[in-house]
């Protein structure tokens, strides 16, 4: 892991923005966040709504942290950083709403609880709180980003597999039989499962790769 | 923090003064982005709801083009107003009209536990020919793919389009029923087919019709003359 040291500012480089993609991606590395990745990815458009609300809370929260860091004693920071998490929680709450009653009442309970959400607190306490404004946004953009994908990772295999859809729009005949248990709370378990999977075998074959190539090279010399 | 920070703070922790400063000034910044935001989208999010509800209420009175909202209190049948109260057993009555201002109809709300939660419906009633004529789930949580099919199905959903819902000749309760019965088992139009694999919570849906019906309707009949567009 490349996270910088306490009390060490990082410098901006390209892996600023792209850890969050895949070295440390929140969902499939971290394991962070597991609640909302399960419960609302059972279609593609909740699933993107979801990502994106996080990525606005989560940019927000740690832009305001980093901007503050150096007035909040560390006695009540996490306090600071919870109210701060919830006023931006809120503002989305309503946005939402003003946006669509329907994408609203699909995500349910899950944007409030966004304010549970690990991954922002764990960003404003292991990084906004130590790095310069400008790093912490591309940060928290880069996490927001691998977070949202993820997501949609999910939520596009659930949907065409339990509804035959994407984006709601029919992709096989009428006569595909759904495969409901994908779009029920097991699926998502068993889909993550399944992503989890992927991602292991293609570090393992790439860690493979590796030393395969040493050793021909130790051998070549 | 720096490094020199943290060590001189350690000894002594900061003045409670500093505390207190960083929380009431990020709670009053809190506060005011909060109502700041809310106050922007509140228009937004009301004309949401009214568009909701004026959608489920046109699908469920055919014919409908504009809406005006009463209210069935105590006191009787009373247009709503902005300065009408919300009371907690004032029942809701959206009556639709056509472009004419005929009345076609009025939405009213049912609800009965589901298989998972309460199933909140909204239905259309036509005092002509004192039947249901629609419904309309507003919310529920029946298991998707099997349950949620009462929102979807469309041959349970014909079930609704003249569903007998007449009052007996006292005119104080239904003079049938209104009943689920098993899948292909309807014969009498009160009667709801339900769909197989979907029994309960196509019973739960006839459960709130009929106690909604035998609530509400022998107080609205006999003020449907009241149900007019204009004053």
């Amino acid at each position: 892991m490349m996270a910088p040291l306490p009390n060490q500012e990082e410098e901006l480089t390209p892996g600023t923005f792209l850890r969050g993609l895949w070295e440390e991606n929140p969902v499939f590395v971290m394991l962070l966040g597991m609640c909302p990745v399960l419960a609302v990815t059972n279609s593609t458009l909740n699933a993107l709504a979801m990502g994106l609300a996080t990525t606005f809370v989560l940019v927000c929260s740690s832009a305001l942290v980093s901007l503050l860091r150096h007035l909040i004693p560390k006695q009540v920071r996490i306090a600071t950083y919870i109210v701060i998490i919830a006023t931006f929680v809120t503002i989305v709450d309503h946005v939402i709403q003003a946006i669509s009653l329907d994408l609203y009442n699909a995500l349910g309970a899950f944007i409030q609880l966004i304010v549970a959400n690990c991954i922002i607190l764990g960003r404003a306490e292991a990084y906004a709180a130590k790095n310069r404004l400008a790093t912490t946004l591309v940060n928290s953009l880069g996490m927001g980003a691998g977070f949202t994908i993820a997501l949609l990772s999910l939520g596009t295999v659930r949907e065409i597999l339990g509804s035959g859809t994407l984006l709601g729009y029919p992709l096989f005949g009428e006569h595909f039989q759904t495969w409901v248990v994908m779009i029920l709370p097991p699926g998502g378990f068993f889909v993550l499962g399944a992503w989890l999977l992927l991602f292991s075998w293609l570090q393992q074959r790439r860690a493979r790769r590796i030393t395969e190539g040493e050793e021909i090279r130790v051998r070549g010399s | 923090m720096t490094v020199t920070e943290q060590t001189a703070a350690a000894p002594a922790p900061p003045s409670s003064i500093a505390m207190v400063r960083t929380l009431g000034g990020i709670a009053m910044l809190s506060g005011f982005l909060v109502v700041l935001v809310y106050q922007l989208t509140l228009p937004a999010i009301l004309e949401n709801q009214r568009r909701a509800i004026e959608r489920a209420v046109f699908l469920v009175v055919p014919g409908a083009v504009s809406r005006v909202d009463f209210q069935l209190a105590a006191d009787g049948l009373n247009r709503v107003t902005e300065d009408t109260e919300d009371s907690p057993d004032a029942i809701a009555v959206y009556a639709g009209f056509d472009a004419d201002g005929a009345l076609k109809g009025v939405a009213l709300e049912a609800a009965a536990p589901g298989y998972q939660d309460v199933i909140k419906l909204l239905y259309g009633y036509d005092p002509a020919c004192e039947c249901i004529t629609g419904i309309y789930v507003l919310k529920m949580t029946e298991t998707p793919g099997l349950g949620d099919k009462i929102a979807t199905d469309q041959t349970f959903l014909a079930n609704f389009k003249a569903l007998d819902a007449r009052l007996s000749a006292a005119g104080d309760s239904l003079q049938n029923a209104i009943v689920t019965v098993k899948n292909g088992t309807k014969k009498a139009p009160w009667q709801i087919d339900a769909i197989s694999g979907a029994t309960v919570s196509c019973k739960a849906v006839g459960r709130a019709l009929n106690e909604s019906a035998h609530r509400i309707l022998p107080r609205l009949q006999p003020a449907v003359n009241q149900l007019k567009v204009e004053e």
